[in-house]
């Protein structure tokens, strides 16, 4: 018999998962059940949506109704899910590439339009499944398979896109930062509106190998020993914080929520 | 006082739970967790909430 809370959230026939050993996501998806448990969530009241990827392959052991969609593709049946019933807790559960790359856009349009639904992104800064192709996340000059020579690209500050785009809760924690992680989450699926929650993650089998990070306790190790709180990045310099990682809560406001906006429009119309 | 539980046929060996133990409670034998001293255990969760194989956790000891 496993602990209580796996018990309870996890379908526990299909453990232990397929993950590599000291894969971040397993501990981030133990957090997620108790940020779900803390916020109050009833099981009937609530779905877990992903893409595809490493990360997105959680639902297959969250004992909810889940829904395992296309690559990238998680916030638009999310979307389509939210509008159809406004009443459900819907929780988008994807990764770096599934959001960031292929699902770019409609990440930003869920910003845009605020509506209630709560992404938590397993940003291991990689295309993990497929074997550590560099995605929008990889910090410049790191390696990858696709990146033998360092990658050139500028990579996305995920809550920064989202919260520029429109989004009215953004927070970075880390998978060091676990408890953290179980507060903000927490924080993330009470709030009305989007909110994303960024996870620095570690992908240990490509990111950390390609990129000669040592094991995953030193991969964990170097996260609390660069993650830097927000308020006292703000006092940093642009140079002090190269190579950081800047968590907290970046915004939380209040802004009409999409559905809201929808149902007026339906009364407006005469449809109710 | 809570009880230290560990399910080894879930453990992949990663040492995460060994390496941020703030008492150096446990150990890795043979790619699987082994509680070594138990007694310096102050059931603080640690281990739990980092294990990314839930393969470690505290429970109610049923005896007391
Ligand atoms: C339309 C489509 N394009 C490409 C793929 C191949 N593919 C599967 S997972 C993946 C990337 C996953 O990366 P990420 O979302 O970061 O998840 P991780 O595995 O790192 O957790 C890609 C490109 C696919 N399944 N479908
Ligand atoms: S390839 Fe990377 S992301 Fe995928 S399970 Fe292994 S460590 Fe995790
Ligand atoms: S509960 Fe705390 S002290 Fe006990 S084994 Fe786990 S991490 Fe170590
Ligand atoms: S953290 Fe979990 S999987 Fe890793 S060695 Fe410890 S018990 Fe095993
Ligand atoms: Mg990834």
């Amino acid at each position: 018999m496993p602990a209580k809370l796996i018990e309870r959230e996890m379908r526990t026939e299909n453990l232990p998962h397929i993950w590599c050993p000291g894969c971040s996501h397993g501990s981030t998806m133990r957090a997620l059940c108790q940020a779900i448990e803390n916020a109050g969530l009833e099981r009937k009241n609530t779905i877990i949506v992903s893409g595809i990827g490493c990360s997105s392959r959680a639902v297959g052991y969250l004992n909810f109704d889940t829904i395992h969609t296309t690559h990238g593709r998680a916030l638009a049946f999310a979307t389509g899910i939210k509008l159809a019933k406004p009443q459900l807790n819907v929780i988008v559960l994807t990764g770096d590439g599934d959001i960031s790359a292929i699902g770019g856009n409609h990440l930003i349009h869920a910003c845009r339009r605020n509506i209630g639904i709560t992404c938590i992104v397993l940003n291991n800064n990689i295309y993990g499944m497929t074997g550590g192709q560099y995605s929008p996340t990889t910090p410049s000059g790191d390696y990858a398979t696709t990146a033998p020579y360092g990658n050139i690209d500028r990579d996305f500050d995920i809550p920064l896109l989202a919260k520029s785009a429109g989004a009215t809760f953004t927070a970075r924690v880390t998978a060091y930062g676990i408890n953290e992680a179980i507060k903000v989450m927490e924080r993330a699926i009470r709030h009305k509106g989007f909110s994303v929650v960024d996870v620095a993650s570690i992908c240990p089998s490509y990111y950390g190998r390609k990129n000669k990070k040592g094991d995953v306790v030193k991969m964990l190790q170097w996260q609390r020993d660069n993650s830097v709180p927000v308020k006292a990045a703000e006092k940093m310099s642009k140079e002090e914080l190269q190579g950081k990682i800047i968590t907290g809560i970046f915004n939380d406001e209040q802004y009409p929520e999409y559905t809201d906006e929808y149902e007026k429009i339906i009364e407006r119309a005469g449809g109710r | 006082m809570k009880k230290l539980v560990t399910d080894t046929s879930w453990c992949k060996g990663c040492g995460i739970c060994a390496a941020f133990c703030p008492r150096e409670v446990l150990k890795i034998i043979e790619d699987k967790v082994f509680v070594e001293k138990e007694e310096n255990c102050i059931r603080c969760g640690q281990c739990e909430l980092r294990c990314p194989d839930y393969a470690i956790w505290l429970e109610e000891d049923k005896n007391e």
